[in-house]
């Protein structure tokens, strides 16, 4: 079983790093691009087990990401 | 004889390039803006160290498609002498004038330190005044030197002894323990093809006059200086 | 319904007063400054100018107690940072400040933007940053939380440093069970400027636009400022959404540009946006003429934001500047050259208020002088606790056997373990002014086009002040001032943060109040003024104070660069000089709290006279190129600073003889004051013993350096012979193992 999380800074929060690349992808003439948020992309390789999505919400919490200045989206399996 | 030392947003090795080749090895410099299409008649491009655009997406991947870049790699492409200088040699990789990338450090974290470094290829535009297997302290400072390629590109390297500088330790013998950031075979710089285009994570120009913990970085700009000049 | 009426903002009580930090009786005064009752802009405004963050009001009173003049002092306290001459016109403009609260809510960020912070004060002066320094505590090295939370902020400093292209040169790093739950990271930033080029915040000439320029503002630490002057508790976990995010690659786009302006005559006055942001900022520079800000055209990152927001927002790498009117498209194409937006969003007026509007309509408007000079000041009750006497109580521990043991525990004690660990990560040499590198007592940097030098070291042994706040206020400005002389330059002035507990608590006041006043009293003894500083009170969690920590940073010039001393030894064979005399004052060392566990006791006196000669030995035996290495005697007394000694790039050993009569534990650890080991060749001892006698500054032969050993005996019996390889793998390695 896999499990993908997906990190990024919450709303509001500054992305220096998305803002610097949206300036170049602009610079390059690619004006359509109106934002760029930066985060990370995590694949898990999981076993089945009960609560897996709460067990991976804590980990995302405690490990993957930093709830104070980020926010986390899982996916299990093929499910969206 | 002029050198030229590219300024990109974040850039901050390139003041101290400049000083180096302008006060202590009396070159004519001038500084290249990133912005523009003009290498001013230079002969020599550095691409000095630093963080260009923050290095926010990969070091050097934001630089490559500057307009001063494009003039870069048609000066190279002619036989112009490039010098890429930590920040500098990501930015070369990253526009393909050099094989491979440079990955993060092994630990993880940025490391600034004397390393001992032996000269592999002593016949070089960058390195005549060095001997082979001459062992020089030059400093280094990056989190991201950590050279990679894929085995042929490592084994053509090799082969035709285009690993130029290589961290060893104080008796020039290469190990886990003199590797400061798990470069493969401890590659610290290389040079292209053509013999013009040198990549190299260690700053020669931190060590380049007396006051400093060593001189043995003067000798690549020497070096640089004689072969433009027509000495050599 | 007027503008105002749209942002709903709630009614504007004593108990909205009182959320924001406002105490019953401040908001009565804010009342009366403006004869109505603020509305909600207002009020948040007077919070966060009057919190003690900005408003200094529990320590004003004891600051002016501190010597701020000198003739070479060009700025003293009052601007964004102070500025002393170091060679003609070239003068060096530093400043040290706290980021304590945010480093811990989030280590990394709060680092990093403590660092931006404080180098936005310097630049914003006109001075091109050139070196950094920071002085980080944290609780014990065992405990896995301090270690998640040293990792970060050090992370956090060499991602904001390294990327800006500023050397860190160096540090302190100290370890106390008492920092475990308040952290305390205090940076410094120190730039060189040109005496006539030094730009200060003001704001003048009707009309003159005011432009904003830098990055975008978000709803980052609104309350930051205050935040920063309350203790932490439960409750503070609540506010961590205000952390703010670093951007350091702006910052060097942000220097670069105002440099860039700044050699045009253009600008006017210049501030950047610090704790409370555009409040403190736009209220500073509208100190004399008053301004008026049209708070639409602020540019923001998030949608809706309100004046409210704006005005008290903490985003990072923004200034203010008010330029000559006509000025401005010339302005604005140099920031759009290095791809930053700069907005016009207000004008100087004349009637001395800051008026904030909103699509052409006064949202908010309050005098700004009295803002700041009718913030309130309070006398705060001050008394030795009576728990003083306890913790004074001469110690008394049995004298151990083993003293090679002792010597290899305190080597590898993380207070006194090399901080490799910490300042490989910082890129110390960028720039290449960095001749003396981290690790040894200062670090000097030389400057462009002149032969001198500059050295700086940060101090503060805060076990010492917690035992005696008087001594240790005076023992961190002597022992920066000695360090900074043992490498050669004379100390010429310094900066302080001084991080303290509850003001409101009365020991606690007493400390603060000892304290300053001992760093009055060196200041003044060894001709070093105080230029800038800053103060962290409320620095408790759940009730429990730290230590009371002065932080300094000492900052001295050395006239010829390639003159300065370094702390390693460099030559088989040469003599080793002591420096001052050995007394038997073992309380508050190192040694009792490693080996023995006790933090208590009586810490060691100074003498100031003494200091002074020192000093004025160690400068002139520099000059003279007498010595060859000198290292300041400090944590771990005599035989640790002897051992550190022989750790250089060639490591080298010792023969010691000591014949002084005391306790053999007490001779080797004891932290006395006023202590230096130098190095001197042996055609040069003579010369170097005379010069000490001119000083009246006892010197004495102890030893040679020689062999693989550090060998000491005392009396004739060998007391501590010790591999030098095994010793200094312990120095070395310590702290990087725990960090493994």
């Amino acid at each position: 079983m896999k499990a993908q999380v997906f990190v990024k800074f919450k709303n509001g929060v500054l992305d220096p790093q998305g803002q610097t690349i949206l300036g170049a992808v602009n610079r390059m003439g690619h004006d359509f691009v109106k934002d760029v948020k930066v985060g990370k992309f995590f694949e898990i390789e999981i076993e089945k087990c009960e609560n897996v999505e709460e067990k991976l919400k804590e980990i995302a919490n405690k490990v993957l990401a930093n709830p104070i200045i980020e926010e986390f989206r899982i996916e299990i399996d093929g499910d969206n | 004889m002029k050198a030229g030392v590219v300024v990109f947003p974040g850039s901050n090795c390139d003041h101290d390039c400049y000083h180096v080749l302008k006060h202590v090895l009396g070159m004519d410099t001038v500084f290249l803006w990133h912005k523009d299409a003009d290498l001013k008649g230079v002969d020599l491009v550095v691409l000095p160290g630093g963080f260009s655009y923050g290095d926010y997406l990969r070091c050097g991947a934001i630089a490559k498609h500057s307009p001063i870049m494009q003039e870069v790699t048609e000066f190279a492409d002619k036989g112009g002498y490039v010098l890429g200088i930590c920040n500098g040699f990501q930015v070369l990789t990253e526009s393909g004038l050099l094989p491979g990338a440079l990955l993060r450090n092994r630990e993880l974290k940025f490391i600034c330190k004397y390393v001992n470094l032996r000269v592999d290829n002593a016949g070089t535009a960058f390195t005549s005044r060095y001997a082979d297997g001459e062992i020089v302290r030059i400093p280094i400072a990056h989190a991201e030197g950590n050279y990679f390629a894929s085995e042929d590109v490592i084994k053509e390297l090799e082969d035709n002894n285009r690993v130029v500088f290589r961290y060893c330790d104080e008796y020039g013998e290469t190990s886990e323990g003199s590797n400061p950031n798990g470069s493969i075979n401890g590659i610290a710089g290389i040079i292209n093809k053509s013999g013009n285009v040198l990549g190299m994570m260690p700053h020669p120009e931190r060590c380049a006059e007396e006051i400093m913990q060593t001189k043995d970085g003067f000798h690549i700009f020497e070096s640089l200086r004689k072969v433009i000049k027509g000495v050599l | 319904m007027s503008m105002y009426d749209t942002f709903r903002y709630p009614e504007v009580t004593a108990e909205a007063a009182r959320g924001m930090g406002l105490k019953p009786e401040e908001f009565e005064h804010a009342k009366k400054i403006i004869g109505r009752t603020p509305n909600y802009i207002e009020l948040g405004i007077f919070s966060a100018m009057w919190s003690e963050h900005c408003s200094y009001k529990s320590s004003r009173i004891h600051l002016a107690k501190l010597p701020t003049k000198a003739p070479w002092v060009v700025q003293g306290p009052g601007e964004n940072a102070g500025i002393i001459e170091v060679d003609g016109d070239i003068c060096a403009c530093f400043k040290v400040e706290s980021h304590n609260h945010p480093s811990y809510i989030e280590p990394f960020q709060g680092a990093a933007t403590g660092v931006g912070g404080i180098m936005r004060d310097v630049f914003t002066m006109g001075a091109r940053p050139v070196a950094s320094m920071n002085s980080l505590r944290f609780g014990k090295i065992d405990n896995e939380k301090t270690r998640s939370i040293f990792e970060g902020v050090v992370a956090g400093i060499s991602f904001y440093g390294n990327c800006f292209g500023v050397p860190t040169v160096g540090g302190e790093v100290f370890f106390n069970d008492c920092y475990a739950g308040n952290p305390l990271v205090n940076a410094f930033s120190l730039g060189l400027v040109n005496k006539d080029k030094i730009f200060l915040a003001k704001a003048e000439g009707e009309g003159n636009p005011v432009i904003y320029v830098g990055a975008k503002t978000g709803r980052d630490g609104i309350h930051g400022a205050t935040m920063a002057s309350e203790e932490f508790s439960a409750e503070s976990e609540s506010k961590r959404p205000n952390v703010q995010i670093g951007d350091p690659f702006k910052e060097k786009l942000l220097l670069e540009a105002c440099l860039e302006l700044m050699k045009e005559d253009w600008v006017v006055g210049i501030q950047d946006m610090g704790a409370a942001g555009l409040t403190s900022s736009s209220f500073e520079m509208g100190a004399q003429s008053g301004v008026v800000l049209d708070l639409d055209k602020v540019p923001t990152r998030e949608k809706g934001m309100t004046p409210y927001e704006i005005m008290l927002s903490e985003s990072q790498e923004r200034m203010l500047m008010v330029v000559r009117k006509g000025s401005e498209d010339k302005v604005k194409a140099i920031f759009d050259k290095w791809d930053l937006d700069a907005e016009v969003i207000g004008h100087v007026a004349t009637d001395g208020y800051v008026r904030l509007r909103w699509q052409g309509e006064e949202v908010a408007a309050l005098p700004a002088a009295p803002l700041s000079s009718e913030a309130p000041k309070y006398d705060r009750p001050y008394a030795r606790g009576e728990y003083m006497d306890e913790l004074n109580k001469p110690v008394d521990v049995k004298e151990p056997d083993h003293l090679k043991g002792v010597l290899l525990k305190l080597l590898a004690a993380p207070n006194i373990a090399s901080k490799r660990w910490v300042y490989t990560q910082y890129d110390h040499m960028v720039r290449v002014g960095t001749t003396v590198l981290p690790g040894s007592d200062a670090s000097v940097i030389r400057i462009p086009d002149s032969k001198k030098g500059i050295a700086l070291s940060a101090d503060c042994n805060s076990r010492i002040c917690r035992l005696d706040p008087r001594t240790g206020g005076m023992a961190a400005v002597a022992e920066s001032a000695r360090n900074v002389a043992v490498s050669g330059a004379r100390p010429r002035a310094f900066t302080n943060c001084l991080n303290f507990g509850n003001p409101e608590k009365a020991d606690i006041m007493w400390q603060f109040v000892e304290a300053v006043e001992g760093m009055a009293d060196a200041g003044k003894a060894l001709d070093t003024p105080v230029v800038s500083g800053n103060v962290s009170l409320y620095n408790e969690t759940e009730g429990k104070g730290i230590y009371p920590t002065p932080t300094i940073v000492m900052v001295g010039v050395i006239d010829d660069v390639e003159k300065a001393v370094t702390s390693t030894f460099k030559l088989e064979g040469s003599n080793i000089f002591l420096l001052g005399e050995n007394t038997d004052e073992i309380g508050g060392s190192e040694y009792l709290s490693i080996i023995h566990g006790i933090e208590k006791g009586t810490p060691p006196k100074i003498d100031l006279a003494k200091e002074k000669s020192l000093i004025n030995l160690l400068v002139e035996a520099a000059e003279k190129s007498l010595m060859l290495s000198a290292h300041d005697t400090a944590e771990g007394g005599l035989a640790v600073a002897l051992a550190e000694m022989c750790f250089g790039e060639k490591q080298m050993g010792v023969r010691i003889n000591l014949e002084d009569d005391m306790r053999t534990d007490h001779l080797l650890f004891a932290e006395t004051q006023g202590r230096v080991i130098a190095e001197v060749g042996g055609l040069n001892s003579a010369a170097f013993e005379k010069l000490a006698e001119k000083h009246g500054v006892k010197c004495t032969q102890i030893g040679t350096v020689e062999g693989a050993h550090i060998v000491i005996k005392h009396q004739g019996r060998t007391v501590i012979k010790a591999e030098v390889q095994e010793a200094a793998d312990k120095f070395l390695n310590t702290i990087g193992e725990w960090m493994k």
